[in-house]
């Protein structure tokens, strides 16, 4: 019954429902603000989901019948999976394990790829060019950002999350070595989450919203409220990485949580509002270029002062 | 000049507190210059029906009938919203200022009905 | 993948303002093959003209472009004038520069925000539009009106400016002033700004002459085409002008030559306000115009822009032709887009400044092979619509639609 409760209510699917769509309010809140703007009001995510819920969902006649109204759903599910292995209101999350930072990250991989085949499957020519792209993005950011990720786990010599967590929360001084980890992590989720300066793969102005062009009504609305999940589970993830600061009290833990999150939040929404959409042979390059070797360095840096620094 | 990306960081997280440019609209508080032109209002009292209004307007919005008799001029100007453009060249026109404008935009209807008046 | 993927910018695309089609024929993502397909705006404006007197040309004239609307106004009013054979007072050519110049101030803003948001850089546009709104109001305040002013009239201007509105022009040109050094700084010194707009869509100075392009586009690469420096019009044989030019002729140098010019007119604007003349606004002009034909060029926002006005010796026009800025930039398009990633079509479309509708007219099919020629009037259009839809079921000849007689 608790297990059902978790899964469904808290911190599982209502909770992450209901965080998501407050993400995305305050994303396009401060997004705004970033450009002197009022912004839209609190319930706006809210409407949009419901309207779009309300909305005739098409399935283009040449698309698979099958696999495009599941890939949504596929999405969401596995957003949501990953969200139990995120430590929320203490070091501890809901379901940990030894290895559940390799689960989340593969977990992670999965909306893209649901991204990639639905635009392959809807078989329009704007929806082919935006997987292709969303492809070739994901072997550009995902190697950095693992490595990113996978860098603080080797000097806390953890493989889950609420271990790296409860590492660093008991060192906090390494967390200052960790800081180019932390620039590269959150340059590259920007890539993960489609967002400027590297939103390629739907890039609006180019070939309309690329992947999504073909979805529409409820189909497009559980899309919508992946990404935004996505989004909450990636600040969660840096979060609990980077800022490991909790307290024993849950009340105060989860506060904290709301806290640490907004914050990366506010990062990703002022790196989104300061630069222009790349090309995607340009991220490519900049991708390898910078942000690997960064995070290599980082790595064997960890590595090195594994060795010495006493633990 | 320094070249990187994200030149432009400092002027957006100043702007974070400041007053938004945008109003939330209807609520917010909507400033329209005295000059503009928006609403055409008429004076029957003074109107001739010499009908210059009704040949210069270029949109074709504007007709003009005495309800009255010949001696007792009573002038009726029929205005189709929906078709003004509001370039108030029957303003200029009318040589007895019969014809004058405000600066009040609000003028929306929900049929095409509405948007014909009589003034 | 050896087969190459033919994508259509348009008819309905986000980056477009307006309904276009530009079939984009990719090897990877790259350009190899562009077609520029315009024509689906045209609205009979010039028919239009011919049906009314002047004064109701006026206001259509101003409605061929909502952005460039003051001087598609003033060349026609300047027609007019040339065929009845008026001067303007020293006073109403002062007005109209100044109204041409801040025109041009909300253009080159207008553009430098859309140009932010082809590129995803959305900050940029806000702000930029921010700022334009400035302008806005104070063109408002002036003319009456956001966009269509509705300042011209033949023979002279419609408004005064008064000492308020002067002090209120100075204002907001200072403001601008300042935020345009910010926009050079900022076009300048950002990288992934100029990593998208560096290099791409690029047009020769022979290339530019060739393709007859004109304004900020031909001036991007080093050709001085200004009809404001070459052929004054207005008050611009008094106001100091300089013709901005660039060297880079690509996007880029499209854009530094557009903020250059915000510079420029923000001195022409100071100079105006300065140096304005006493005396009348208007000069009374005859109903009939005489008959005689004229063709007026004038500098718009976008480039040159030519309108050629017959009269009969009426009160209609005879023929009304105009020839808008868009109409010559977009010779050169198909050349600037090919060979460049598709990420660059929309911003090398967006740096001509597009205006599509101002550009449509009726479009003559020339069968390059056998020379044939053929016009598909609105009827025939409609009987192929109707049938169109009847091969898939859906029967749409019992819809009225009302003929207008002036079309047929
Ligand atoms: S121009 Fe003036 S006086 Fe003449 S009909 Fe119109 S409103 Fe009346
Ligand atoms: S404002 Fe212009 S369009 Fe409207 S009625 Fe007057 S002349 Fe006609």
């Amino acid at each position: 019954m608790v297990a059902l409760f978790n899964i469904l209510v808290f911190p599982g699917f209502i909770f992450l429902g209901v965080y998501a769509l407050l993400f995305e309010f305050l994303d396009r809140r401060i997004y705004a603000r970033l450009q002197n703007r009022m912004g839209p009001p609190w319930f706006q995510p809210l409407a949009d989901f419901l309207k779009l819920i309300g909305k005739e969902a098409v399935i283009p006649a040449e698309a698979d019948k099958k696999v495009f109204p599941a890939l949504p759903i596929f999405a969401l599910a596995a957003v949501t999976t990953a969200f139990l292995y995120v430590p929320i209101w203490s070091g501890n999350s809901l379901l940990p394990f030894s290895g559940d930072l390799i689960v989340v990250l593969y977990l992670l991989t999965i909306p893209t790829l649901t991204f990639f085949l639905a635009g392959w499957y809807s078989t329009s020519v704007y929806a082919t060019v935006g997987s292709m792209r969303a492809l070739t993005q994901l072997f550009s950011y995902e190697v950095p950002l693992f490595m990113a990720l996978l860098a603080p786990a080797l000097l806390a010599d953890s493989w889950s999350i609420s271990g790296i967590s409860q590492f660093y929360a008991a060192h906090p001084l390494y967390i200052l070595i960790n800081i180019p980890a932390f620039v590269v992590a959150i340059v590259s989720c920007q890539g993960k989450l489609e967002r400027v300066p590297f939103d390629m793969p739907e890039a609006e102005t180019e070939i309309v919203s690329g992947t999504f062009v073909e979805y529409s009504g409820r189909f497009y609305a559980v899309f919508r409220m992946a990404i935004d999940a996505e989004l909450v589970v990636v600040a969660a993830i840096i979060a609990a990485i980077f800022l490991p600061f909790f307290t024993a009290n849950p009340v105060v833990g989860f506060i904290l949580f709301v806290v640490k999150t907004i914050i990366i939040l506010f990062i990703l929404a002022v790196f989104r509002s300061v630069m222009a959409r790349i090309r995607i042979e340009q991220m490519v390059k900049f991708c390898w270029k910078y942000l690997v070797p960064l995070a290599i360095i980082q790595i064997i840096v960890n590595i090195l002062l594994k060795g010495v620094l006493p633990l | 000049m320094r070249k990187g990306p994200g030149k432009i960081t400092g002027e957006a997280l100043r702007h974070v507190f400041a007053k938004p440019a945008t109003i939330s609209y209807p609520a917010g508080e909507l400033v329209i210059d005295k000059n503009y032109r928006g609403r055409i209002n008429f004076d029957a009292s003074k109107c001739i029906g010499c009908k210059l209004c009704v040949r210069d307007c270029p949109a074709n919005a504007i007709t003009i009938d005495n309800l009255g008799t010949k001696e007792e001029k009573k002038m009726q100007l029929t205005l189709n919203y929906a078709h003004c453009i509001f370039c108030c060249q029957c303003v200029d026109s009318c040589n007895k200022d019969a014809i004058s404008f405000e600066p009040n935009i609000e003028l929306a209807g929900t049929s095409r009905k509405d948007m014909i008046v009589k003034l | 993948m050896a087969k190459n993927l033919v994508i259509p910018i348009g008819p309905q695309h986000p980056s477009l303002k307006e309904p276009a089609c530009f079939t984009i024929t990719l090897e990877g993502e790259k350009v190899v093959n562009a077609v520029v397909g315009t024509g689906y705006n045209h609205r009979g404006l010039e028919k239009a003209c011919e049906a009314r007197t002047f004064i109701q040309d006026l206001y259509i004239i101003e409605r061929v472009c909502g952005i460039c609307s003051h001087i598609h106004s003033t060349t026609f009013c300047q027609a007019v004038e040339e065929l009845a054979g008026v001067e303007i007072t020293r006073r109403a050519a002062y007005i109209r520069t100044i109204m041409a110049e801040l025109e041009r101030l909300h253009s080159h803003l207008l553009w430098l925000g859309i140009a932010g948001h082809e590129v995803g850089f959305d900050t940029l546009l806000m702000y930029s539009w921010r700022d334009r709104e400035l302008v806005l109001d104070v063109l408002a305040a002036l003319g009456g009106n956001r966009v269509n002013y509705g300042i011209n009239t033949i023979g002279g201007v419609r408004r005064d400016v008064t000492p308020e509105l002067i002090e209120q022009i100075r204002k907001v040109a200072d403001i601008v002033e300042e935020r345009n050094k910010y926009y050079i700084q900022l076009a300048l010194s950002e990288t992934t700004l100029a990593a998208r707009l560096g290099g791409i869509g690029k047009l020769s100075h022979d290339d530019a002459i060739k393709f007859g392009a004109v304004g900020p586009v031909s001036r991007a690469a080093e050709v001085p085409d200004d009809i404001r420096v070459t052929d004054p019009y207005a008050a611009y044989d008094e106001v100091p002008v300089t013709a901005i030019t660039d060297n880079h002729a690509d996007v880029f140098g499209r854009t530094v030559v557009r903020v250059l010019e915000i510079m420029e007119s923000v001195k022409m604007i100071r100079f105006c306000l300065d140096n304005l003349p006493e005396g009348d606004i208007v000069t009374k002009v005859p109903r009939k115009i005489p008959e005689g034909e004229v063709l007026i060029r004038t500098e718009a926002p976008r480039g040159e822009d030519a309108h050629y006005v017959r009269s009969n010796g009426t009160d209609k026009p005879d023929r009304v032709r105009v020839r808008a800025a868009s109409e010559a930039n977009w010779h050169g398009m198909k050349h600037m887009l090919e060979g460049d990633y598709l990420a660059d079509v929309p911003i090398i479309i967006a740096a001509i400044d597009p205006c599509y509708s101002c550009t449509d007219r009726a479009i003559i099919l020339d069968n390059h092979d056998t020379g044939e020629q053929s016009v598909t009037d609105w009827r025939s259009l409609r009987e192929y619509s109707i049938n169109w839809y009847k091969v898939r079921g859906i029967d749409t000849s019992k819809i009225k639609i009302a003929y207008s007689p002036l079309i047929f």
